[in-house]
């Protein structure tokens, strides 16, 4: 995931400063499939965003499309309305959402409240953990 | 209130993010950085223990500083630490930080290994899912080793979660395809392949993933996966897009799954259950039908989804190309999109198109989309989808549509981009060359590909026009005027003076009769451009000078003026001084007859692949030339691509119909026995290391040829006459070259042939005796002249004796001018032997010594004596040799046409008899025999498998003796 000005805002893998570059070169009517090396890349613009993917050449380029927008809809659903800044100061919580939905570079997950249950479950967790540090702080 | 306020405690990192946010510039930033890295260090470093959440908070920006696109070397000790916390909030992190910033560090693995392997233990799904992402996201085959085992054990077990089948499944799939070795098949598997029936709709989406990768190696163990899949897919097509609920996407029922099962079903053929096919066939039906209902939303997201899927289950039928039906419907689909809109949808259309081209079935149907492709070509604004055109265009192109789609092609090279040039140049240069019917449209082809797109004409593309000109006696003169003309243009590629040079070289006097191209005017021309051109093409340029002495003499005295001039003579690049001196001295020398010998036009080059395809299929990867390759294409159905009509084996030269290229069948030699072996000897211009086309290097295994060339300043070199080889059909002729390799050197004043007989007394089969004819070209006589026969040595030579005994008689001392010796070499075999015996020739010529060292054509397989044997004992000795050194086997491609005749005839010339009915394969040649030395018999058993389709051989040698495996192996491989 880059932005439009080229900062990397979230990565694995394969993503580098040269593909990012030639994504950014690509104007808005073109194709979202472009050969790169020997790889695929999908790629698509959301706002300032852009989301890019690496796929190999049997693999499906239309559903590779739809996972970055089901990827999306996941980031706004959790972060309601999600804009770029909600992702550059909760990067984590980006990274999370993705190894939820997407696991060793296959989909694991399609549906969307499966994953956001748990994601939440996590936060969840996670609160309680606070709650109860915060608690023995007082008591101290 | 947006979720992420939650329990979102890191005040600090959102400090920090801000501030670097507020920097006014990059240095500004850097700076914050390195404070903010020192900061962090010297809090890792203190004395005072950090708890969990300054940890945290601390990887955490380190992590955010990493993103930003700096390095990052510390930090992991720190990771591991939250990593072995109890705290969910602390080992989330501490995992993210190892996942994305991968340390090799053994130690640093070792504790992260430890780590996950409790969290693995802890039945705390939460935590076992985190480590399993951990092992999926590093993939480390170090993790490999620790967990490969033991991941499938948690993927079947009964009371796993969903959520952690599903990580199982995906990190097994990582392991696996990092390091296939570790992970053990076993009962497992099967259990695996259930879960394609499980009721959870996301475990079955792991599921299909893994299996899909492992059943390509082990296919058996997974076939059960065909008809579970055929189901699920079936279920999955029918359902209302309602059904699946919240794997329903954009009232798509499950795209994602049914694209993956779409793609298992690709790992295997068509189902052979009747049953379970017709049932498939249905739901491909189906989903071409719903392509063509209205669509349920406008939204993009409904159609690509349903596009992915039938984009998807057209690879499928592609896959299994036996539904004409489908295949046509599917064409038709693709068709649409061709002009559809959404340029993602035609940029597909053109690909998936491609592969269609190469079946049977629908190439005529795709052929009707000719007119909208080149459309395309010529208006699409986006590179990549030209590209895809200009990819089916190729894939499309036969004999009846080549002019159009070459023309076109042609056009485009004008305009592309710079990217994809080469690779246009190569396509039009296949295609004008594989669907020619008249060699004066591929030459003008190929000179226009000079013009646009010089600079991306290969080598290989413009060797090959050389090599087909040189072929085809109906278009030299042809070519020869075309280049003339293309060479007038006053700023003209450099590869257009090469292929003008060389062509005007050789046949310059095809239209040396119009004055308006006599000799000094094509001379004119060309050294015109000489002095603009690099080393490379100027040594051509050389050669075609001294080509033009011999052509037309009235140059003479204007070429040796410019090869005399001190820019030649002295020049500092050594290839052009030594040629300039050779050819001076040549052309000053040489009778006239000599001349003639020595500048003779080029002989026809052996017919192979053509180098420019293996190019592309090297540029492109495998599948690159589907177009041309023609292992799946059926016989019965050469009309497709405009069919070649087989050469018959008794034409030497191509006929006009033939395939010019030799790619399906290229000429045979004209009477098989005897020449068999002439090819290897031919000077081969496309074989050497540097561009001299009428100065081709030898091939290193030709015989009788010179093994060190003499000093440029020498006047002697060496020219070898065809010997008589053909009245001794036994050993020496076949298969061995028989010594008819032309010297190319740069005088000329000896040829030696040779001849070889079983003699007058019939000799013991472990001798031979051969003749050889020494002659003196030359009218000068030559003195103490001496031939020897020399072995080299090897490491396999005795210090005391080499492995063969020769017995020469002398031959007069002196050699008249234009006289011809004999000399009768006895020959015979003490050991087995790898490298050839030497003939060493030294004599004074004009008072100045000369020495020639010549390879002989002695060979091992000379002393083999064929042996009769019946199948059983064949197969009896076959087994007994059986140690692996005792093997010997190559698989390579066919260098000459792949007749069974010819075949037999060179492995009887070989040596060995020929066994029918041994091999359960009619097509398989079996043979045996004895190589005889006197020090002890080596049995020899050999079996070769031609693969007509595949225009490959498999050779095996199975000797008692292992060098003589290999070396046989070697020098019969030659042969093919």
């Amino acid at each position: 995931m880059t932005c439009r000005q080229g900062k990397l805002r979230l990565q694995k893998w394969y993503i580098t400063r040269e593909l990012v570059q030639t994504v950014l070169a690509r104007k808005p009517k073109m194709c979202s499939f472009l050969e790169w090396r020997d790889l695929k890349i999908v790629y698509k613009r959301y706002a300032s965003l852009y989301f890019c993917c690496a796929i190999e050449d049997q693999d499906n380029e239309l559903i590779t499309l739809e996972i970055i927008h089901r990827y999306v809809e996941l980031l706004d659903k959790y972060f309601g309305s999600v804009c770029e800044l909600d992702i550059i100061f909760n990067f984590e919580k980006a990274y999370f959402i993705l190894d939820e939905f997407l696991l060793g570079g296959e989909v694991q997950e399609t549906s969307k409240k499966n994953v956001l249950k748990a994601i939440e479950q996590a936060d969840l967790l996670q609160e309680k953990t606070e709650t109860i540090s915060v608690l023995s702080n007082i008591k101290s | 209130m947006p979720a992420v306020s939650k329990g979102d405690g890191m005040r600090g990192l959102a400090v920090f993010i801000s501030d670097i946010r507020n920097c006014k510039s990059k240095e500004a930033e850097i700076k914050r950085i390195n404070k903010e890295l020192a900061n962090i260090r010297s809090k890792f470093k203190g004395d005072k223990a950090l708890d969990g959440y300054s940890k945290k908070k601390y990887v955490c920006k380190l992590l955010f500083i990493f993103l930003l696109g700096h390095d990052i070397d510390f930090g992991h000790m720190e990771a591991v630490n939250l990593l072995s916390s109890n705290k969910y909030t602390e080992k989330q992190i501490g995992y993210l930080f190892i996942s994305v910033l991968v340390n090799s560090n053994s130690e640093l693995i070792r504790l992260i290994n430890n780590a996950i392997k409790n969290d693995l233990a802890s039945r705390n799904p939460t935590f076992m899912c985190l480590a399993l992402h951990c092992i999926a996201n590093v993939g480390s085959r170090e993790m490999g080793e620790a967990f490969a085992a033991d991941i499938p054990r948690i993927l079947v077990a009964g009371d796993s979660m969903d959520s952690v089948k599903q990580s199982a499944a995906l990190c097994l799939l990582r392991l696996y395809k990092a390091s296939p070795d570790l992970v053990p098949m076993g009962e497992w598997t099967a259990r695996v392949v259930h879960l394609l029936n499980d009721q959870h709709m996301g475990v079955v989406t792991a599921a299909v993933s893994l299996i899909t990768c492992l059943c390509k190696k082990n296919p058996d163990d997974f076939k059960t996966c065909v008809s579970l899949a055929v189901s699920r897919l079936s279920r999955i097509v029918s359902s209302a897009s309602t059904d699946l609920q919240d794997y329903t996407y954009y009232f798509v029922p499950a795209p994602w799954l049914s694209v993956k099962l779409l793609r298992l079903l690709q790992c295997y053929p068509p189902p052979e259950d009747a049953a379970v096919k017709g049932r498939l066939v249905e739901c491909l039906e189906t989903v071409l039908n719903k392509a063509q209902e209205p669509p349920k939303s406008k939204k993009v997201q409904h159609s690509n989804a349903k596009n992915a899927i039938l984009f998807e289950t057209i690879s499928l039928i592609i896959h299994y190309d036996s539904e004409p039906n489908l295949l046509v419907r599917a064409c038709n689909q693709l068709g649409q999109f061709l002009q559809h809109r959404e340029t993602n949808l035609r940029y597909l259309a053109l690909e998936s198109m491609c592969t269609l081209a190469s079946s049977e079935f629908s190439h005529e149907a795709v052929k009707t989309h000719i007119d909208t492709v080149i459309n395309a070509l010529k208006t699409e604004r986006d590179v990549s989808v030209r590209q895809r055109a200009a990819d089916l265009l190729y894939a499309m192109c036969d004999r009846s549509n080549a002019k159009q789609i070459v023309s076109e092609m042609l056009r485009y090279l004008e305009t592309a981009d710079y990217a994809i040039r080469e690779e246009i140049v190569l396509k039009v240069a296949i295609l004008a060359e594989k669907y020619a019917v008249d060699y004066s449209w591929y030459v003008d082809t190929i000179l226009n590909l000079i013009r646009i797109a010089g600079d991306y004409v290969s080598e290989e593309v413009w060797y090959r026009v050389l090599q087909i000109v040189t072929n085809r006696d109906d278009v030299q003169g042809y070519a020869a005027k075309t280049v003339f003309e293309a060479l007038q243009a006053p700023a003209c590629h450099e590869n257009m003076v090469k292929v003008g040079g060389y062509i005007l070289g050789e046949f310059g006097n095809l239209i040396a009769g119009d004055p308006r191209s006599s000799p000094p005017v094509q001379f004119s021309l060309l050294h015109s451009k000489f002095h603009l051109c690099s080393v490379a093409t100027r040594a051509l340029l050389l050669s075609t000078y001294i080509k033009f002495i011999n052509l037309f003499p009235e140059t003479k005295a204007t070429i040796q003026g410019v090869l005399r001039a001190g820019s030649q003579l002295r020049n500092a690049d050594v290839e052009l001084q030594q040629r300039a001196v050779e050819y001076l001295t040549l052309s000053s020398v040489a009778s006239t007859d000599v001349l003639a010998t020595v500048l003779e036009e080029m002989p026809p080059f052996p017919e192979r692949e053509s180098s420019i395809l293996a190019k592309l299929k090297r540029k492109k990867g495998p599948g690159a030339g589907s177009a041309l390759d023609d292992g799946r294409r059926d016989p019965s159905s050469n009309d497709i691509n405009g069919g070649m009509e087989p050469t018959p084996s008794t034409v030497s030269t191509p006929s006009p119909s033939a395939d010019l290229l030799g790619l399906r069948a290229a000429p045979p030699p004209a009477a098989p026995p005897a020449s068999a072996g002439a090819g290897n000897l031919l000077v081969d211009v496309f074989d050497g290391p540097a561009a001299q086309p009428s100065l081709g290097p030898t091939p290193e295994e030709a015989f009788l040829s010179e093994l060190e060339p003499p000093a440029p300043e020498s006047p002697m070199a060496l020219l070898a006459d065809p010997a008589p080889a053909a009245e001794h059909p036994r050993h020496l002729a076949p298969p061995a070259p028989s010594g008819l390799s032309e010297s190319s050197q740069s005088s000329d004043r000896t040829w030696v042939g040779q001849r070889d007989s079983d003699g007058a007394l019939p000799p013991p089969p472990t001798a031979g005796r051969m003749y050889l004819f020494y002659g003196n070209k030359t009218s000068v006589q030559f003195q103490n002249f001496s031939p020897t026969v020399v072995h080299p040595g090897d490491l396999q030579t005795h210090i005391l004796s080499g492995p063969l005994a020769v017995q020469t008689k002398r031959v007069a001392a002196q050699v008249d001018g234009g006289a011809q010796v004999q000399q009768v070499l006895n020959i015979e075999c003490l050991r087995d032997f790898l490298t050839p015996p030497l003939l060493s020739v030294r004599f004074r010529y004009g008072g100045a010594p000369q020495a020639l060292t010549l390879k002989l054509p002695v060979t091992i397989n000379k002393f083999f004596q064929p042996t009769e044997m019946a199948a059983q004992d064949f197969f009896q000795r076959w087994k007994q040799l059986s140690l692996p050194q005792q093997e010997a086997q190559k698989i390579f491609k066919a260098n000459h046409p792949m007749d069974a005749e010819v075949t037999k005839a060179k492995l009887l010339g070989f040596g060995s008899a020929l066994l029918d009915n041994v091999d359960p394969n009619p097509e398989n040649f079996v043979g045996a025999g004895i190589i005889q030395t006197k020090a002890l018999q080596v049995g020899c058993l050999l079996r070769l498998e031609p693969n007509a389709q595949a225009q490959m051989y498999r050779l095996t040698l199975r000797t008692s003796k292992e060098p003589v495996s290999r070396h046989l192996c070697e020098l019969l491989a030659q042969q093919f």
